[in-house]
């Protein structure tokens, strides 16, 4: 149970808003330290599942396109688009891409968008010129409902395909404890949950407008 | 066969180009701390297999401290002003969008494709690793496609690159941080001790209270370990398979899909969950960094509520 300890040291160095590297080593020294590791077994241990985990950070690859994009006045382009839109809003924009993202992870597509390629160059400038005038702090949570937007379509989208990571743990899971399940039974039963996600998800979004539109008055 | 070793390279040589561009960058008055940053991470990319497991664990404690000390900046390369950007944009239009659809369609095509592409029996591409290995490409492609179509410098790409990732900083490597912790933790069996836990405060007799602590439980269990694979195998084997299923007869295919999505309700309310949590809220340029949890938190806590309603309505015979 002392090996619990670490969790402790996550929780509380987030809550006080350390740095979050500096955290994690100490979480998992701690850890490491309370199972009857020494120090340098630890950082042996850390160092190895680093390097090995190192495709995770394989994403940023994108980085160099996107800015090279940004420089040639990308964000610019999707703030023209919506200009020339008199019925967006910013939560209408959300609320569409919600549906795209839902139904592009559903098929499988999990990886056409994301928040490097899509949501900062593409998403987030048009919501915000959708919403325009914003306050400052309107802006803040403009992007920030842009992101979990993102997050959203995607978690409660993917599941419904069938050869996702998630399923196919699942399925493996249930086979060892001697219980056979088609991937097939699962992704059905994540359409209920896919659909009450649009549907809180995206009353919120038509609700945030109704939260931009009187200060947005304020701002002008 | 084109694997994971080149897509390290490649990820190693732009890691090492900023280093070599950030340490020319008189703007930045802690220019040395991501020259030294973003070159430990170049050569863990591209020297990581050589170290040693003890050499690797020195270089992330290396990296931990330059960020932990506060000595990463962010670097003011040379870009185009926001007025210059308006007369571009006026100018390319719609065509600005090409480049960017074009990363992924091609991830798409590359890993639809590169699974069957063989030569004399012989897999082209690493058969295990076409995403990756797609994205790469396209992201390569993509680049190069930009800086032609709309006449670019020659340093653009490496440039730019490296402005975006300054504003991620240290954060960029919170999701590879947070994926060895899970190892760590793994070996030391703090999974074990809350599924431990979680079953002695599950009360064993309402079916109600079974569903309704199993959906709870992959929701805390994912917001303490920032992953809701983590948290499937010891909630389900400590909950589920004994009572939900077990005791009260539930449907194992319609249990475990609606566990599933209930861990994912914690992944969007923790900051563990790296890549989906802070890391946006970095690239986005947002002030607090748990925005972006706050943003979606109430979606979370519904949708947590939603699945222990619909389990408990679909999950049993009736």
């Amino acid at each position: 149970m002392l090996t619990l300890l670490g969790v402790a040291v996550i929780v509380l160095g987030f809550a006080l808003r350390f740095n979050p590297l500096l955290v994690v080593m100490a979480a998992a020294m701690t850890s490491g330290l309370a199972a009857g590791l020494t120090p340098v077994e630890v950082l042996a241990a850390f160092g190895k599942a680093f390097n090995t985990n190192r495709y995770v950070s394989v994403a940023w690859l994108v980085l160099p396109a996107i800015g090279v994009l940004e420089r040639a006045g990308l964000r610019e382009q999707a703030r023209r688009t919506i200009q020339g839109l008199q019925a967006a809003t910013a939560g209408r924009i959300l609320l569409a891409y919600l549906a795209l993202r839902q139904v592009a992870a559903a098929l499988g597509l999990t990886q056409v968008a994301g928040h490097a390629q899509t949501v900062r160059p593409l998403l987030a400038p048009m919501a915000e010129a959708a919403a325009e005038p914003l306050s400052d702090d309107q802006r803040q949570k403009v992007r920030a409902m842009s992101a979990a937007t993102d997050n959203i379509g995607l978690f409660f989208g993917e599941d419904i395909f069938l050869a996702i990571g998630s399923i196919l743990l699942i399925v493996g899971f249930l086979d060892q404890s001697g219980i056979t399940v088609e991937p097939l039974a699962l992704s059905v039963w994540a359409i209920p949950t896919a659909i009450a996600a649009f549907l809180i998800h995206g009353a919120r979004l038509l609700m945030f407008d109704r939260h931009l539109a009187p200060k947005a008055e304020d701002a002008a | 066969m084109i694997g994971l070793p080149l897509v390290y390279l490649l990820s190693g040589l732009m890691f090492a180009a900023f280093a070599v561009l950030s340490a020319g960058d008189r703007e930045n008055p802690k220019r040395f701390g991501n020259t030294a940053f973003w070159g430990l991470f170049a050569l863990s990319f591209l020297a990581g297999d050589h170290l040693g497991d003890l050499g690797n664990g020195v270089l992330v404690l290396c990296l931990a401290l330059i960020a932990g000390s506060g000595q990463l900046g962010v670097g003011a390369p040379k870009s185009t002003s926001p007025q210059e950007r308006e007369g571009l944009a006026a100018t390319y239009g719609v065509k600005l969008y090409a480049p960017a659809l074009v990363i992924p369609v091609l991830v798409l095509a590359g890993s639809l494709t590169f699974k069957h592409l063989t030569v004399q029996g012989v897999h082209l591409v690493d058969p295990k690793q076409s995403t990756l290995i797609a994205l790469a490409l396209a992201a390569l492609i993509a680049a190069v496609l930009s800086q032609v179509m709309f006449k670019q410098p020659a340093g653009a790409p490496v440039q730019e690159g490296r402005r975006l990732m300054d504003l991620v900083g240290w954060a960029a490597l919170l999701p590879q941080m947070l994926a060895a912790l899970g190892a760590v933790f793994a070996l030391a069996g703090v999974g074990k001790s809350i599924g431990e836990i979680a079953v002695m405060i599950t009360p064993a007799d309402s079916r109600f209270a079974a569903v309704t602590a199993y959906c709870l439980g992959m929701a805390a269990f994912t917001i303490m370990m920032g992953n809701a694979f983590a948290a499937f195998p010891v909630m389900t084997g400590g909950i589920a398979l004994p009572l939900v299923i077990g005791q009260f007869g539930g449907d194992p295919a319609v249990v475990c899909a609606i566990g599933m999505l209930s861990g994912f309700c914690g992944t969007l309310l923790t900051p563990l969950a790296a890549n989906f949590n802070l890391v946006p809220a970095a690239l986005l340029q947002l002030k607090d960094r748990y925005a972006v949890i706050r943003a979606q938190a109430p979606t979370a806590v519904l949708m947590l509520i939603v699945n222990v309603i619909l389990m408990n309505a679909l999950a049993f015979p009736r």
